[in-house]
């Protein structure tokens, strides 16, 4: 059998709409039988907290951050339609009248498929991210990691 | 036609027939022919593509009632 291609994404941003259609690539991408990778850093990263508070120890602008971004990918809030987080809960009914998957479920079913989830390690430090309050099954690697996959990836996206 | 495995990906949305059909596939060997059934219209392109870059045979397909059913044969 030839080898396997490559899917590579970047997931930069923390909106959940965002982050649905990156999952949702990343899924399909799977299904095609691709190695995928998603490099999550700045804002994407949110999509890979735990939902509860992880108790560790931190500054005082690291518990500020803490506190203003969102706890996991179902806290996100949309990159339009916003409306102060009554978007994102629109947005969940039509998904669920729909029968689409939820960004939760989809993340899921990405590490299901063997999709290799990866943190930037600098930004997870420059947040003030803990490798705790994230969550279980994932890599920490930098630019040169990513370039590896992307280097011989036949699809790259930034999201 | 013999069907040795049938999904049923009916009121599901993109990405899951995909999905679905791609864990089937797997379990199929070669010759052996699945029988995907969906209500999403997106996967009549969806599917096709997708049989044609994996390498797999798309037999047959009908549209009924607003359910499309697929025939793949695993390559």
């Amino acid at each position: 059998m030839s080898e396997k291609k490559k899917t590579t994404i970047i997931l930069f941003s923390g909106d959940y709409d965002k982050a649905m259609a990156a999952y949702i690539i990343a899924n399909g991408a799977a299904a095609y039988d691709h190695e995928v990778t998603i490099f999550h850093t700045f804002w994407g990263l949110n999509a890979l907290r735990k939902e509860e508070q992880v108790p560790v120890k931190k500054g005082f602008l690291e518990k500020m951050f803490a506190k203003m971004m969102p706890r996991g990918a179902d806290k996100m809030g949309l990159s339009r339609m916003n409306f102060a987080g009554v978007g994102p809960k629109l947005i969940k009914h039509v998904i669920k009248k729909h029968n689409a998957m939820p960004l939760p479920q989809l993340i899921e079913m990405a590490k299901e498929q063997g999709v290799k989830l990866v943190a930037c390690q600098m930004t997870v430090d420059l947040l003030g991210l803990k490798q705790e309050e994230l969550i279980d099954g994932i890599e920490f690697a930098g630019v040169a990691a990513y370039l590896a996959d992307a280097s011989e990836g036949n699809v790259n996206l930034f999201i | 036609m013999n069907v040795a495995k049938m999904v049923d990906a009916k009121g599901l949305s993109c990405p899951m027939p995909l999905v679905k059909t791609k864990k089937a596939i797997d379990e199929l060997t070669s010759g052996q022919v699945l029988e995907v059934q969906t209500t999403d219209k997106g996967a009549k392109n969806d599917l096709a593509a997708w049989a044609k870059v994996s390498g797999h045979k798309l037999v047959d397909m009908k549209e009924e009632n607003g359910v499309l059913t697929f025939w793949i044969e695993k390559a």
